[in-house]
């Protein structure tokens, strides 16, 4: 029981690196110049990286000949628990960086404290993810800020981001079953407890941007759960293709 | 510089004018294998015909980050994806050092890609051609970086230091792009039936197209003659074609794949493979603009660039209101 609890929420910080980076990748030579298309690409590899690591593990505590392959590629809408986040569309620029600020100011405290997880794995993989996270929340932090305060224009456009995306942000501190238990495990991180950091480094960053921190915004949650927006379907059915009509060939 | 003025000044030589003293020099420096630098003089022709090459080396590389990204959100692995993103990664970054080469010239990064958006500068022609199947990622890293990589090998010696060194920094890089490719090929060659066909799908649709990227014969190049003199080029178009086409010959018979030119075949005697003619009335066709995905890819880069305007304005905004201290 106890290491299907595992697999699921190793299950999950791989599917999160992994829809995420998925979405990044889509931008490939669409950003707003060279510089930032490398950038968006370092993000992406560095999520793909990431993912591949959650879901090697997690693999391998499903056994028998089950590979990271198999997680990423065969599996279902509803099988996925990723944050509803994660999956949402690219949209304009301000959108990508207003997902991104708010996933790497989470996920930056998030690590610090898998870190000090007593599971060895997700301990490793939590300090390898701190070094990244800390370049990938300069980096979106950075953009929300330049945005914010930039044209009336940008200011605009960010101020939208943050507000369309907010609904999705209550999510990330949720605690289920599986996070409950593997709290009193020591093997997880207690979601509760960095919300109000959370929360002040988003307004650290939002004031300094000139930008207001939505309110009043009814929250929307599921993804844990495997609901999801109708996004995911899509972002699925382009990934696992290959896999998906070909399911004898080996890549 | 005296020198290379003649010793009793005859009324020809007072007409000798300061540019053509420079201008031997200058052919001294380059036929004694030394670099020609930013700040150098050079003749104007020389100038242009190298913003002419290597910015049109950046767009390709800038261009060829379509048909590939064409199947990111696609590849059918972590590892295959891994690769193909930092594939495409490089190609972004071996286009910021060839714009940055070209800016040495004294024309900036703008006004090279509205060059390229107008159709006024060219991109290898290669691009036009569309990605179809996941083999032709394979045949991608192996034809044309291939391909590219025996051009660029031979532009590591080009006259010009800027480019030079461009070229040294991302051939590094290219020979892993061509293992990438190779290993995709390979992979799918001794895979299923129905990989097998699409690899050599790919090679049918990617042989020829891969060996009009050297360019028109020599003997109907119209830039060839001072690029050899100047130095910029080190090796003739048909020369470089021959050597690709022995190099990867083998490599096609190694993962059992057939080479699509029923004319193709060793010769003893000059121990190179001969091989069959390639169809030039579809090369000018493509570089002309009315290739498969001629307008689309330019029309991409608009899309991308006219998109982007709005948060290179804001980012411009930015950091003037930060240095003025607002």
């Amino acid at each position: 029981m106890s290491k299907e609890l595992l697999f699921k929420y190793v299950l999950t910080l791989g599917d999160d690196a992994l829809i995420l980076g998925q979405r990044l990748s889509q931008w490939v030579y669409k950003g707003p110049f060279l510089e930032e298309d490398i950038a968006l690409s370092n993000i992406s590899l560095d999520m793909f990286g990431r993912a591949n690591l959650f879901l090697e593990y997690a693999a391998s505590l499903k056994g028998s000949t089950t590979t990271a392959d198999d997680l990423a590629f065969k599996r279902n809408e509803r099988e996925f628990s990723n944050h509803i986040l994660c999956e949402q569309p690219n949209g304009n620029f301000a959108n990508t960086m207003a997902r991104q600020f708010f996933l790497d100011a989470f996920y930056k405290l998030f690590f610090e404290k898998l870190a000090e997880s007593e599971d060895e794995q997700l301990s490793a993989i939590a300090q390898k993810s701190i070094k990244e996270t800390t370049y990938h929340f300069r980096h979106s932090s950075k953009w929300v800020i330049r945005l914010g305060d930039g044209t009336a224009e940008s200011h605009e456009k960010m101020q939208s981001a943050i507000d369309n995306l907010w609904m999705f942000t209550d999510e990330l501190f949720e605690m289920n079953e599986v996070d409950n238990n593997m709290l009193t495990q020591k093997i997880g991180v207690d979601c509760l407890t960095i919300k109000a950091k959370w929360d002040q480094i988003i307004d650290e960053v939002l004031s300094e941007a000139t930008l207001k921190r939505p309110e009043n915004i009814h929250m929307t949650s599921g993804g844990r759960e495997g609901i999801h927006t109708e996004h995911l379907g899509h972002l699925l059915s382009d990934m696992q293709y290959l896999q998906r009509a070909y399911p004898d060939a080996e890549w | 510089m005296g020198h290379f003025l003649p010793s009793n000044h005859s009324s020809k030589a007072n007409t000798l004018t300061m540019s053509a003293v420079q201008e031997t020099a200058f052919q001294e420096k380059i036929d004694a294998e030394l670099k020609i630098e930013a700040k150098d003089w050079m003749p104007d022709k020389y100038r242009l015909h190298l913003i002419r090459q290597i910015s049109q080396h950046a767009h390709s590389e800038v261009i060829g980050m379509q048909p590939e990204g064409n199947w990111i959100t696609r590849a059918p692995s972590l590892r295959s994806k891994m690769v193909l993103i930092a594939k495409v990664q490089d190609e972004a970054g071996h286009g910021l050092y060839l714009y940055s080469a070209t800016e040495t010239l004294g024309i900036t990064r703008s006004e090279l890609i509205e060059q390229l958006q107008m159709g006024k500068a060219k991109y290898s022609s290669i691009f036009n051609y569309p990605t179809l199947t996941w083999a032709d990622m394979g045949a991608i890293g192996w034809l044309v970086d291939g391909a590219a990589i025996v051009n660029q090998q031979s532009l590591r010696r080009t006259s010009y230091g800027p480019y030079s060194r461009a070229m040294i920094r991302i051939c590094k890089e290219e020979s892993f792009h061509q293992r990438q490719g190779y290993e995709i090929m390979s992979k799918m060659s001794n895979g299923t039936t129905e990989q097998q066909e699409m690899a050599q799908d790919a090679l049918n649709r990617w042989w020829w197209p891969s060996l009009m990227m050297f360019g028109p014969a020599d003997s109907e190049s119209a830039h060839t003659s001072n690029a050899m003199k100047w130095k910029i080029k080190r090796g003739t178009n048909d020369d470089l074609r021959q050597l690709f086409i022995d190099r990867t010959v083998k490599q096609a018979e190694l993962i059992g794949l057939e080479i699509p030119d029923p004319d193709l075949k060793w010769n003893p005697k000059t121990k190179h493979y001969d091989f069959g003619e390639i169809d030039w009335e579809e090369f000018w066709e493509v570089v002309n603009g009315n290739g498969f995905c001629n307008k689309e890819r330019i029309n991409n880069h608009i899309k991308a660039r006219s998109e982007g305007q709005w948060v290179r304005e804001a980012a411009l905004a930015y950091s003037e209101k930060k240095q003025n201290g607002v």
